[in-house]
C-alpha cells in the first residue's frame, strides 16, 4: 500500500508532559483520514509536528517513502502540505483573491499580475464546485465562504496533503454537508485529507479510515466501514460512554422566567440585535435557544442576566419585574456564561475564590467587611468533593492552571449550588470533550428534574436535539420557530437557523 | 525582611524574593561600572560609601528612615492602584496637593489645640490627594479616559495650582517658598531624634515613618483580607468576570484611584510636616517623590510590606550616595548612579517578569496543545 505521508514513532515532549508518545500515523493517497481524540489527546501537537511548527524528540516523517525533515511551515508547504486552521488565517480587509495569492503572488518587475491568479482561482472554484466571489472582501462573506477561501488557498498552492483542523465547528448543518461533499471530491481527485475532529457522526459519514489518540498515545487505526460510533468513542475515551442523553419526559410547571417583546439595540451600529423576543421558561423544562453564532444570542443573554440594558420590553423572574434590575438583584437566576475564561472565572484567583465569586459577600463568607477564609476554604473543599473538580492543588489552585473541563465544572458547581430557580446556560459544553459533556448534560437534566427552569443557549445541534424539551430558533435577533425536538429533524432545524424557513410570525 | 514577603509569595511561587535580590544585584553592578568610568581611582571607595553609607552611623540610619517615608507612601499608592489594574502615574500631583493642603492647615489653623492640629493637617492632605485621584478615576470609569493620560495632566494642574496657591496663601517671599508650619502642626519626634544621632547632630527622622509603616499595614489588610480588596483585585484581574458577578467595577475604579491619591497626598504631608526644614519651593518641577513611587512599587512587587522594604532600600542608597561626596564625586554623578541602580533594579525585575510571563504562556500553550494527564479521567 502506498502511503503519501507517514509519521512513525513520533514523540514530542513538553516540560512535564509527553504530548505525543510514539505516535504513528499513515496517510494513503486519495483517502480521507480522520484523526480522533479528546481535547488534549495530542492531535494538535501531532499536526503541528507535521506542519513544521514543532520538532519531535523522536520519530521520522516520510513523504512518499522518503524520510524528510520539516523545520518550518515553509518546508511543509514545499512538500505539498496545507492546513485549514480552526481559526481562519485570513486578512479581513483584503479581497478573496488577494487572500488566496498572499505570499505566492505572481509579479513582473515588482508589479502584481493578478489576471493569471484570477483565472486559476476561477478555474479551481468551478472544478470543485466552491462558489466564491474573488472580489468580495473577506470581512463581508460568511464563515462558510471564508472556509472555502482557506481551501482554495491550499489548492492554489497545489498542496497534495490537506489538513482540516476541526473544520465543522463554525458551520451550519447545510454548510457541513457541503463541506463533506467538497472533501469527497477532493479525495476523488487524488488529494489526501487529514481531518481532525471529535465529532463521531462526521467521521462516520465522510472518512475512510480513522486513527485514534488518547492521552498522547496512539490507540489504533480502524476502517470506518467496520467501525461503529460507540466503538470509536470507546477507543477515544478509554471506557464506555453514553452517547445518548438519558432523560424522562419533561413535566413543566408554572412559568418562572418570562420576557415580553424584549428589544436590545447595539449602541455602535444602531441595529436592533434582539428584536421583539417573547419567551417563557417553565419549572422543570429545558428550553433551548438554538441559532448560528452571532444572531443575537449573546445580547439576549446579557439582557436577561442584567449585563446590558434593555431598550424596550419586559423581563419577569418568578413573577417579579426585573427588566432593569442589576445583576445581584436578579435573585434566583444563575448564569453559566458563554466564555468561561472571560466572564466565568477570575483566572488569576485561586479556585476557592472563584467558587465564591457569586457569594463572597454573603454573611457566610464575609463579616464586617472581612472575608472569612476558613469558611471559604471549607465551602470550596466541599464543592470540589461534590462536583468532582480536579485540580493540581485543590482549593488553592489558580483557575488559570486548570483544564477547560474542570474550569467549566467549577462554574457549573458554583452556579448550581446557588440553588437558583432559573439557570441560564450558554454553550455550557463548548470546547469540552465527550466525558465532560456527558457530565454537564446530566447535571442540567438533574436540575430540571428538581423543578428548575433551564434556558440553554447552544450552537451544537446534537446538544439542541438531545438535551432540550423545547427549541426556540433565533435568527437575526428574532425567534423564528418554537419546536419540539421529537417533531423536527436536524435538517429542518438547520433551515430555520439559516433563516430560510419560518415557523412563527 | 524575608518573612512577610514570603507569605505573600505563596501565590507567586516563592521565587520572587530572590528575583528582587537579583534585580538589586544587577542594579548595583551597573552602578559600579558607571562609577568605574566616571572616576576609576575612587570607584571602590565610592562604591563602599554607597553600599555602607546608610549604616555608617546612627544619624545616617535615621536619615534612611526619613528619606524612605515619602517614597513608601507613593510606592503604596502606585502598588494599590495596580491591584485594580490601574497605573497611577499621578503621584507627583497627588503628593504636592497633599503637601500643600497640610501646610495650609499647618500654617493657618492655629486655633486647633496640640496634636489635633497635625492630625487635621494630615487629614487635609488625605482629602486633597484623594480628590486628585478621584478625577482621573471618574474619567476612567465613566468616560473611559486612560488614567495615565489624565493623571499626567493632573500632575501639571496640581503643580501649577500649588505654586499659585502657595504664593497667594502661605508665601514666604524672601525664599520664594511656603511658610513654616506652626509647631503644633509639626509631626512629633517621639524621641527618635534622641536615638538616631551622631555626635551633636540629630537626624531628621520623626514619627512619620511609623505612619507610613502603619499605612502599609492598613493597605495590606484592605487588599488581602477584606471584601473590598477582593472586589478590587477581581476588577483588576478580570473586569468582565467582575461585572458578571455583579461587582460594580466603575465604583471600584473610582475608589481605588481615590485611595491611591490619598496615600500619595499623605506622603506629601509626612514629608513637609516632618519639621526638617522642608518647604514647598515655587518652582516648575514635578515632585520627584511622586515618580519614585513607581520603582519602589515595582521593586516591592506591588505588595504593601514589600513596598515598605523597597522604600527603605532606595532611601538607603540615597543616603549612601550623599556619603560619596567624601570621595570627590560631584552630586550630579551621585544622583545618576543612585538613579541607575534604582532603575536597573526595577527594570531588571520588570524584564524578568516579562520573561516569566512569556515562559508561562508558552507552557500554557504547550499544555493546551498537549496536556495528556488528568483531563481525560474526569467525570
Amino acid at each position: 500500500m502506498e502511503y503519501v505521508i507517514e509519521m512513525l514513532g513520533i514523540t514530542k515532549e513538553f516540560p512535564g508532559i509527553v504530548a505525543n508518545d510514539d505516535v504513528t500515523l499513515q496517510l494513503r493517497r486519495g483517502e480521507i483520514h480522520a484523526l480522533l481524540g479528546e481535547n488534549g489527546a495530542g492531535k494538535s501537537t501531532l499536526m503541528s509536528v507535521l506542519f513544521g511548527m514543532y520538532q519531535p524528540e523522536a520519530g521520522v516523517i516520510k513523504k512518499d517513502g522518503q524520510p524528510v525533515r520539516i523545520k518550518d511551515p515553509n518546508d511543509a508547504n514545499r512538500l505539498g502540505i496545507g492546513m485549514v486552521h480552526q481559526h481562519f488565517k485570513l486578512v479581513q480587509n483584503f479581497t478573496v483573491l488577494q487572500n488566496i495569492v498572499l505570499g505566492v503572488e505572481t509579479t513582473r518587475r515588482g508589479f502584481l499580475r493578478m489576471e493569471e491568479a484570477r483565472r486559476k482561482v476561477t478555474e479551481l472554484s468551478e472544478r470543485y464546485g466552491m462558489r466564491v466571489d474573488p472580489d468580495a472582501l473577506v470581512s463581508d462573506i460568511t464563515v462558510g465562504m471564508q472556509q472555502r477561501v482557506e481551501i482554495l488557498k491550499m489548492l492554489y498552492r497545489e498542496n497534495e496533503i490537506l489538513i482540516f483542523d476541526e473544520p465543522t465547528a463554525v458551520l451550519t448543518p447545510q454548510e457541513i454537508d457541503e463541506l463533506m461533499k467538497i472533501m469527497r471530491d477532493l479525495a476523488a481527485e487524488g488529494k489526501s485529507i487529514l481531518f481532525i475532529t471529535h465529532k463521531l457522526a462526521e467521521i462516520m459519514s465522510v472518512a475512510d479510515r480513522c486513527s485514534v489518540l488518547r492521552k498522547g498515545k496512539y490507540i489504533g487505526t480502524v476502517d470506518i466501514a467496520d467501525a461503529t460510533a460507540e466503538g470509536l468513542s470507546e477507543m477515544m475515551v478509554g471506557r464506555k460512554v453514553n452517547l445518548r442523553v438519558e432523560k424522562k419526559p419533561a413535566e413543566p410547571g408554572e412559568v418562572l422566567f418570562h420576557t415580553e417583546n424584549l428589544c436590545v439595540r447595539n449602541k455602535a451600529t444602531g441595529k436592533l440585535v434582539v428584536d421583539n423576543v417573547s419567551l417563557s421558561v417553565r419549572a422543570g423544562e429545558i428550553v433551548c435557544v438554538a441559532g448560528i453564532d452571532g444572531n443575537g444570542q449573546s445580547e439576549l443573554v446579557c439582557a436577561l442576566t442584567g449585563l446590558a440594558p434593555v431598550e424596550s420590553g419586559k423581563v419577569e423572574l418568578c413573577g417579579r419585574d426585573v427588566t432593569h434590575a442589576r445583576v445581584r438583584e436578579r435573585k434566583g437566576l444563575a448564569h453559566i456564561p458563554e466564555d468561561r475564561q472571560k466572564y466565568g472565572l477570575v483566572l488569576d484567583y485561586p479556585l476557592s475564590y472563584n467558587l465564591v465569586l457569586q457569594s463572597y459577600y454573603s454573611p457566610l463568607f464575609c463579616r464586617r467587611g472581612f472575608l472569612q477564609y476558613g469558611a471559604i476554604d471549607r465551602y470550596a473543599e466541599e464543592l470540589i468533593e461534590r462536583f468532582d473538580i480536579r485540580s493540581g492543588q485543590g482549593a488553592k489552585t489558580l483557575a488559570r492552571s486548570m483544564s477547560g473541563g474542570n474550569q467549566q465544572k467549577a462554574i457549573v458547581a458554583r452556579e448550581i449550588d446557588r440553588d437558583p430557580k432559573v439557570l441560564v446556560a450558554v454553550q455550557p459544553t463548548r470546547g469540552l470533550d465527550v466525558g465532560a459533556i456527558e457530565y454537564i448534560h446530566s447535571q442540567l437534566i438533574r436540575e430540571r428534574d428538581e423543578g428548575k427552569g433551564i434556558l440553554l443557549v447552544s450552537l451544537e445541534l446534537d446538544e439542541v436535539m438531545n438535551v432540550s424539551d423545547r427549541i426556540l430558533v433565533i435568527y437575526e435577533g428574532k425567534i423564528v420557530a418554537d419546536l419540539r425536538p421529537e417533531e423536527v429533524t436536524i435538517q429542518e432545524l438547520g433551515l430555520y437557523m439559516a433563516g430560510s424557513k419560518k415557523g412563527v410570525a | 525582611m524575608k518573612k512577610p514577603k514570603k507569605d505573600f509569595w505563596g501565590l507567586l511561587g516563592g521565587m520572587s524574593f530572590l528575583s528582587s535580590l537579583m534585580a538589586i544585584a544587577v542594579g548595583l553592578l551597573v552602578g559600579f561600572i558607571i562609577l568605574l568610568i566616571s572616576n576609576p581611582q575612587q570607584a571602590l571607595l565610592g562604591f563602599k560609601a554607597i553600599l555602607l553609607g546608610g549604616v555608617s552611623d546612627m544619624k545616617n540610619v535615621g536619615q534612611v528612615l526619613y528619606n524612605a517615608t515619602p517614597i513608601i507612601m507613593t510606592g503604596l499608592s502606585v502598588g494599590f492602584a495596580n491591584k485594580t489594574g490601574l497605573f497611577n502615574i499621578g503621584g507627583p500631583g497627588q503628593f504636592i496637593v497633599g503637601a500643600y493642603a497640610a501646610i495650609y492647615v499647618g500654617v493657618n489653623w492655629t486655633f486647633l489645640p496640640g496634636a489635633l492640629h497635625w492630625m487635621a493637617a494630615l487629614l487635609a492632605a488625605l482629602l486633597a490627594g484623594a480628590l486628585w485621584g478621584l478625577l482621573p478615576g471618574l474619567l476612567k470609569a465613566y468616560r473611559n479616559v486612560n488614567e495615565v493620560i489624565s493623571c499626567i495632566m493632573m500632575n501639571y494642574i496640581g503643580m501649577y495650582l500649588v505654586n499659585l496657591l502657595v504664593r497667594s496663601t502661605v508665601y514666604n517671599q524672601l525664599k520664594n517658598e511656603s511658610k513654616a508650619v506652626a509647631a503644633s502642626a509639626t509631626l512629633p519626634k517621639m524621641g527618635l531624634d534622641k536615638i538616631f544621632v551622631a555626635g551633636a547632630s540629630a537626624s531628621s527622622v520623626n514619627s512619620s515613618i511609623f505612619i507610613a509603616i502603619l499605612a502599609g499595614i492598613v493597605v495590606y489588610v484592605i487588599v488581602s483580607k477584606t471584601r473590598f480588596g477582593y472586589e478590587l483585585k477581581a476588577c483588576g484581574f478580570n473586569s468582565d468576570a467582575s461585572r458578571y458577578a455583579g461587582i460594580n467595577e466603575k465604583r471600584g475604579v473610582v475608589a481605588s484611584m481615590m485611595i491611591a491619591g490619598a496615600l500619595s497626598g499623605l506622603g506629601g504631608a509626612l514629608l513637609y510636616l516632618g519639621g526638617a526644614g522642608k518647604y514647598i519651593s515655587v518652582v516648575d518641577t514635578l515632585a520627584a517623590e511622586g515618580f519614585n513611587g513607581i520603582p519602589v512599587a515595582l521593586l516591592g512587587l506591588n505588595h504593601p510590606i514589600g513596598i515598605i522594604f523597597a522604600g527603605i532600600f532606595i532611601a538607603y542608597l540615597t543616603v549612601g550616595g550623599f556619603n560619596m561626596q567624601l570621595y570627590d564625586f560631584v552630586p550630579q554623578v551621585i544622583e545618576i548612579i543612585t538613579a541607575v541602580i534604582i532603575y536597573f533594579s526595577a527594570f531588571s525585575l520588570l524584564l524578568r517578569g516579562f520573561l516569566q510571563q512569556r515562559r508561562l504562556r508558552r507552557e500554557e500553550a504547550a499544555l493546551t496543545a498537549a496536556s495528556a494527564g488528568g483531563k481525560e479521567e474526569e467525570a
